[in-house]
């Protein structure tokens, strides 16, 4: 299963981003094979729509997880609907490190 | 006093935006179809999914019209109308053997948030989850929290 974790900088003792829409990078985890992958978050200085933007990216992505510290209500519709899990942490000062083992 | 009565009638001729209404489930299927009735079926009536939740919350939950319209994030007089609307439909097919269809109307999906009692964390449970358990730290005590607060 794919998972996404919004993160601050592109690698693993970075801590977590704790906006979805306009995040900075997207860490990839993908439990099957225990690989990492960072992803640029491209619509992170977009005028508007980065939240849409960033959840279809998660949508061809084929995603099932993403956590974040918060997510818009537009994302959240468009995620609900394609059976995405979506959590908050609500501890900020979690590093991507510890998210990926608390859930591996 | 011309030039405000003009702007007026514009604002009034302005049709309101609609509130989408929230559901918690879309009805479980697509038609109802008429059997063994005689002569020939004479359409569709289209039943919307709000129209749907309304019976189900009123008729088949047994709430009241103002705890239902509560739930779907609307007032009790629109809770009433769309209601109305329902109940019409559903007897103008049953009495013209008539279809029913259900088609998405102006609706939104309410998936409320859950919260770990352990690790404090927010998460939702799609219908693809079966267990219900935190997905941060497997912990089997999670409560349901509304999504509004």
């Amino acid at each position: 299963m794919k998972t996404i974790i919004t993160a601050a900088e592109p690698n693993l003792k970075s801590l977590m981003d704790l906006r979805f829409g306009r995040c900075q990078y997207f860490c990839l985890f993908d439990d099957a094979n225990g690989g990492v992958s960072f992803i640029k978050n491209e619509g992170q200085d977009a005028q508007g729509g980065a939240g849409t933007k960033a959840a279809e990216k998660m949508i061809s992505l084929g995603v099932k997880r993403i956590i974040s510290g918060d997510f818009g209500p537009k994302a959240k519709e468009l995620l609900d609907k394609f059976q995405i899990q979506l959590i908050k942490i609500t501890d900020n000062n979690k590093s991507i490190n510890e998210i990926i083992s608390s859930i591996k | 006093m011309r030039v405000f009565s003009l702007s007026l009638q514009k604002i009034i001729s302005m049709p309101r935006r609609r509130q989408p209404r929230k559901i918690v489930a879309p009805p479980k299927f697509r038609e109802y179809r008429p059997y063994g009735h005689q002569g020939e079926s004479t359409g569709t009536v289209e039943l919307l999914y709000e129209e749907y939740e309304s019976i189900k919350l009123a008729d088949y939950d047994g709430l009241s019209h103002h705890q239902a319209c509560v739930l779907m994030g609307i007032s009790r007089p629109t809770f009433a109308r769309i209601y109305e609307s329902a109940r019409r439909k559903i007897a103008q097919a049953l009495v013209e053997t008539k279809k029913i269809k259900s088609v998405f109307g102006n609706v939104y999906f309410d998936r409320n948030w859950y919260k770990c009692t352990k690790c404090h964390n927010l998460f939702t449970l799609p219908d693809s989850i079966h267990e219900r358990l935190c997905p941060m730290c497997k912990s089997n005590k999670i409560e349901f929290i509304n999504s509004n607060q």
